[in-house]
């Protein structure tokens, strides 16, 4: 492939001079509304689904965001991508704020600022040809690419490793990790800035996730794109940015460089994440241990979160300040620059094995209690 | 469930209100003469005048509006006597209150579709479901083949084949009639049974297909997968765990289905030459006789909104998920 | 109540006698395009109070498999060969009656997505009691205390009122919990969990996994465990299967498969996943290509068009000749030899795994 075929000059990644944010999210708020009541229906509550959230992304950087489900990740990456309009809070994108803006406002952004979903096979219109599809983001904002758009096209589906000659073919032709390249090749055809991926591979099989990180992994170092990449997975997360930030309930609860969250984590979320994500392990048994960390139940409903801090409910550690004090998310002495926790009692920096086992299932200390005894 | 049944209740009332603003605007206000049509051809002036006071058109649009509406509630009084409540006036071409002459139909009208419903239920669900359970058998081909070629005949085919076999030439039945169920419950059965089956026949061979493609969808289900893997019987799975999911699917086409029909079974009381609603509302709308067809329409869409509400009551019943929310 | 000790790294006992014995399994689908085989010849055993996982991608006929066992395949459209033995019982011949008798009481399944493998219908306590009452003839009162005794060692919080809960009421992490508390309320020799973590956030699958690794330890239960997840396998298993396009291609200890694999797929599915620990400057490896269609399978070795080493098998045999499956525990359906393989992994594989 030639790299340097239709490349925007690429935005290495100085590492000496911090570079200028390109995206920067303060406070940001998004509530749905729950209906209910009588004899009237009103609004009664609000799914809280990203409570206060601050971040920022460089350009040319990528950056992770993990957490489980009902965390609100994948709200957090619509309201980037302004596909959903904030309740409070500012986005600003290259200093301009696009939190409340119109559609005709966001029309010059809208170009830079691509997604990529989750499922290949909803997020494909199986009535057009790939062509149309990779296609559709130009004719929308009006751009014609030197040598025509078809040309764009065929180069684009070169760059993600699919024929240019399958141009007339349907989504329905392709596998879900080729469809998936589509879904890449769509968001590159208008040389966007900055790219937010929605779980791009949780949908795909396991021999097939490899080759889009792979992709995505190329374009972003290639082109230079910023990319927020938001997953579940931890590993991918892991492999993938150079930054991460862990949410949970709605908030930002740890954020570092790649190494800070994996190997120095603090926050006692954190630890009980990297500590759940089972393992290959390809060392032989006697090499030291991770720790084991298992929490109980699940995540509350973010209609209701908890008071203070939102993790305390489940959390080893909480005490009666954590229900009143919300931690804020700031750098605890020993913690490197950049890595910033939300806890009033943080863990050590470690991962390893510790002297006790930390297990609140209660089923589990049932269960465990009875083989010790 | 009781605020669910309140609050949709109190909307039902709201929409049936609205339903009569806009009828009543629309015919009335309508810039055409209702007088002059009820007048005949050869109207005098003071004749003109006569009936516009009779019919209240020399009054303000809102007033005649309140009337309308006060009637429903209270009854209301007319030169010609009084029409008590539910009033919805008095027939333009026959002078008959709205209400009796919808009270006088009606009987017909809840036979047709009570008795078809529960022909077509029955049979309908009955063969469909069996057809599910033996599926890919005999039983199913035969089951499917004939739903398929049946759902595609009209009564109005249907009827006088029916007709001629069973009355004109042999002569067993005879015409359908309309005897009140309270004077002579026999004669109200055989007189009404030809068109209830002619009716039914082409709802259950719907009804029956329905039925078996919701219940195969709901066979596939993974919940049901799961209770045959616990080890409960094929039978018991079937009655217990797959059909009480097939049945959201019927409800909702025998609300649609049930609520039109009580609105008049036009083609079908025209078909064999009954006097049901529909036939109202036809006969209102050929001779231009507003307050009949405003009546008509009005009672019909009481039906719809009041089967709106027990579909809704009948999918909380089925599905605690609704039940709970 | 027994206790089995688990033989860290043992080899399980080779040879018919494995309490649930698969031999020869063919399993076939008639489809619109034409007949599917989905399983192709596929041998294995499970012994009691051992797990045995088994790995493969969407279509690698591991869930199938499973189904199959239980007699819970559409018979419409599926013809199944060879032999299932389950503690010296035939169950391909079984009849409906006798199977209906194994299902729930010796044999239990867990599937993946507890929302909707669970009736909406009924109550969380009903459907644990139901199988209870059909397989012990207890009463309806003393299966529903089974029922909330059983969700409490699963770790449901006030048991006694949740049994009274429809599913849609519980956490997608309480949903598994009672869907485990239904598959053990008899206490079965074997259990089947199809993928039972899949659906779950990844701290509430650590909470399952030992859960179920708890219980298994408490009840003795043998465990087939079916998951497309290296990770969880590690975890889980003591025996692994690796599939592939409806034939497994190798099979061994967790220790031999996933630290010393031999097949060249098995090579592919570690170099395509990160680890928490893996070295970051090395790029992932894909596995090339997609997996085939099981209409018209390749021929030969079916991993032959995405295998990186076809072309050290002499003769062109990758793509003639299937890997014939080699008799007891330790098997790689591969070409290359033994010795080949190892020097492969040791030069070639393990160094880019760091």
């Amino acid at each position: 492939m030639k790299e340097d075929l239709v490349l925007p000059a690429a935005r290495g990644a100085a590492a000496d001079a911090p570079p200028e944010p390109l995206l920067e999210v303060s406070g940001l708020v998004k509530h749905f509304p729950v209906k209910g009541g009588f004899p009237v229906k009103r609004t009664v509550g609000a799914v809280q689904a990203v409570d206060g959230l601050d971040l920022t992304v460089h350009a040319g950087e990528s950056f992770g965001l993990v957490g489980e489900s009902g965390c609100g990740k994948s709200t957090t990456g619509r309201l980037i991508t302004r596909l959903l309009e904030p309740t409070g809070g500012t986005i600003t994108y290259r200093g301009r704020d696009i939190s409340h803006a119109t559609r005709r406002q966001l029309a010059p952004i809208r170009s830079e600022i691509q997604m990529i979903f989750q499922d290949p096979y909803s997020s494909l219109n199986p009535r057009q040809t790939v062509g149309k599809i990779i296609s559709g983001p130009m004719e929308i904002n009006d751009i014609d690419p030197e040598g025509g758009r078809e040309k764009r096209v065929r180069e684009l589906l070169e760059i993600v490793g699919l024929n240019p000659e399958h141009y007339n073919r349907f989504p329905h032709e392709f596998s879900g990790g080729q469809r998936q390249r589509i879904g890449v090749a769509r968001a590159l055809a208008l040389e966007p800035k900055l790219i937010v991926a929605d779980e791009p591979v949780s949908a795909l099989d396991v021999s097939i996730q490899a080759q889009v990180v792979n992709l995505l992994q190329k374009v972003q170092r290639e082109l230079g794109i910023a990319f927020v990449f938001i997953a579940h997975d931890l590993a991918i997360v892991r492999h993938f940015s150079q930054r991460v930030a862990v949410m949970y309930l709605g908030k930002i609860i740890e954020v570092g460089d790649r190494d800070s969250i994996y190997a120095r984590p603090r926050h006692p979320y954190t630890h009980a994440l990297l500590s759940a994500v089972p393992e290959v392990t390809l060392a032989p048994d006697e090499a030291p241990r991770r720790e084991r960390i298992r929490l109980a139940g699940d995540v509350p409903s973010p209609i209701s979160p908890p008071s203070g801090c939102r993790f305390r409910t489940r959390c080893w550690k909480a005490q009666d300040r954590c229900a009143t004090e919300e931690p804020p998310l700031v750098r605890l002495s020993g913690n490197r620059d950049g890595h910033l926790t939300a806890c009033h009692f943080p863990e050590e920096p470690s991962t390893g094995a510790r002297a006790e086992d930390i297990v609140l299932d209660p089923a589990l200390t049932a269960l465990e209690g009875e083989r010790t005894d | 469930m009781v605020q669910f049944i309140i609050r949709r209740t109190v909307g039902a009332f709201v929409t049936l209100f609205l339903i009569g603003a806009a009828t009543f605007f629309l015919f009335v206000a309508a810039p055409s003469d209702y007088a002059s049509l009820a007048c005949g051809k050869d109207c005098s002036p003071q004749r003109l005048a006569d009936i516009r006071e009779a019919l209240g058109l020399d009054l303000p649009l809102a007033r005649q509006f309140w009337d309308f509406m006060s009637g429903i509630v209270t009854g209301r009084d007319f030169p010609t006597g009084h029409c008590s409540a539910p009033c919805l006036g008095v027939s333009f071409y026959s002078g008959d209150m709205v209400w009796s002459t919808i009270m006088d139909r009606f009987p017909l009208t809840l036979t047709l579709t009570a008795g078809g419903a529960v022909v077509f239920l029955l049979v309908g669900i009955g063969a469909g479901m069996i057809a599910a359970y033996r599926r890919g058998t005999l039983v199913d081909k035969v089951a499917t083949g004939a739903s398929m070629v049946l759902s595609s005949f009209q009564i109005y085919f249907l009827g006088p084949v029916v007709l001629t076999i069973l009355v004109y030439s042999t002569g067993w039945m005879e015409d359908p009639k309309y005897v009140p169920l309270t004077r002579d419950p026999v004669g109200w059965f055989i007189g009404m049974s030809i068109p209830v089956c002619v009716l039914a026949t082409i709802f259950t061979a719907q009804y029956t297909r329905m039925a078996r493609s919701s219940m195969i969808e709901q066979l596939a289900e993974d919940h049901v997968r799961t209770a045959r893997a616990k080890g409960m019987s094929r039978r018991y799975v079937f009655l217990r765990y797959a059909w009480r999911g097939s049945l959201i699917p019927i409800v909702t086409i025998l609300g649609i289905d049930v609520s039109s029909m009580l609105g008049g079974a036009v083609v079908t009381e025209l078909t064999f030459s009954l006097q049901g609603i529909g036939r109202l509302a036809v006969d209102g709308a050929v001779n231009k006789d507003l307050p009949l067809t405003m009546g008509v329409m009005l009672f019909g869409a009481f039906f719809i909104l009041l089967i709106n509400i027990l579909t809704d009551i009948t999918y909380a019943w089925i599905d605690p998920r609704i039940r709970l929310s | 109540m027994t206790t089995v000790t688990k033989a860290e790294g043992a080899p399980a006992p080779t040879g018919p006698g494995g309490f649930l014995s698969v031999r020869d399994l063919q399993v076939t689908f008639s489809t619109e395009d034409g007949p599917v085989r989905a399983v192709d010849g596929l041998s294995f055993d499970v012994d009691r109070g051992r797990t045995l996982g088994i790995v493969g991608e969407s279509g690698s006929g591991k869930s199938v498999t499973n189904l199959t066992v239980l007699g819970l395949h559409d018979p419409l459209f599926t013809t199944v060969d060879g032999e299932i033995v389950l503690d010296g019982k035939e169950l391909i011949t079984a009849t409906e009656k006798e199977l209906e008798k194994l299902r729930g009481n010796r044999v239990a399944m867990i599937f993946q997505d507890p929302l909707t493998a669970l009736s909406p219908f009924y109550t969380i306590g009903r459907q644990i009691a139901e199988p209870y009452m059909k397989h012990t003839g207890a009463s309806k009162k003393a299966a529903w205390e089974r029922a909330v005794e059983m969700l409490g060692k699963v770790g449901i919080p006030h048991p006694a009122e949740r049994a009274r809960d429809y599913p849609h009421q519980f956490s997608g992490g309480m949903r598994q919990r009672a869907m485990i508390a239904m598959a053990l309320v008899c206490d079965p020799d074997l259990l089947i969990a199809d993928e039972p973590t899949t659906a779950l956030d990844v701290t509430v699958q650590a909470q399952i996994l030992d859960l179920l690794k708890d219980l298994q330890r408490e009840f003795g239960t043998a465990i087939v465990f079916i998951t497309h997840d290296l990770g969880v396998i590690a975890d889980m298993a003591d025996d692994i299967m690796v599939m592939y396009a409806g034939r497994a291609v190798e099979r061994g200890t967790v220790d031999e498969v996933l630290r010393a694999p031999r097949h060249p797929y098995t090579w592919g599915l570690l170099n395509s996943m990160p680890r928490l620990d893996s070295d970051l400057a090395t790029p992932l490896s894909p596995i090339p290509g997609t997996p085939p269609s099981l209409l018209t399978p390749p021929s030969g070795c079916r991993f032959h068009p995405r295998c990186a080493f076809r072309d050290r098998v002499g003769g062109g045999r990758c793509v003639t000749e299937s890997p014939a499956p080699a008799p007891g525990h330790r098997f790689s359906a591969c070409h290359l030899g033994a010795a080949q393989q190892r020097t492969i992994f040791a030069d070639e594989i393990r160094p880019r795994l760091g």
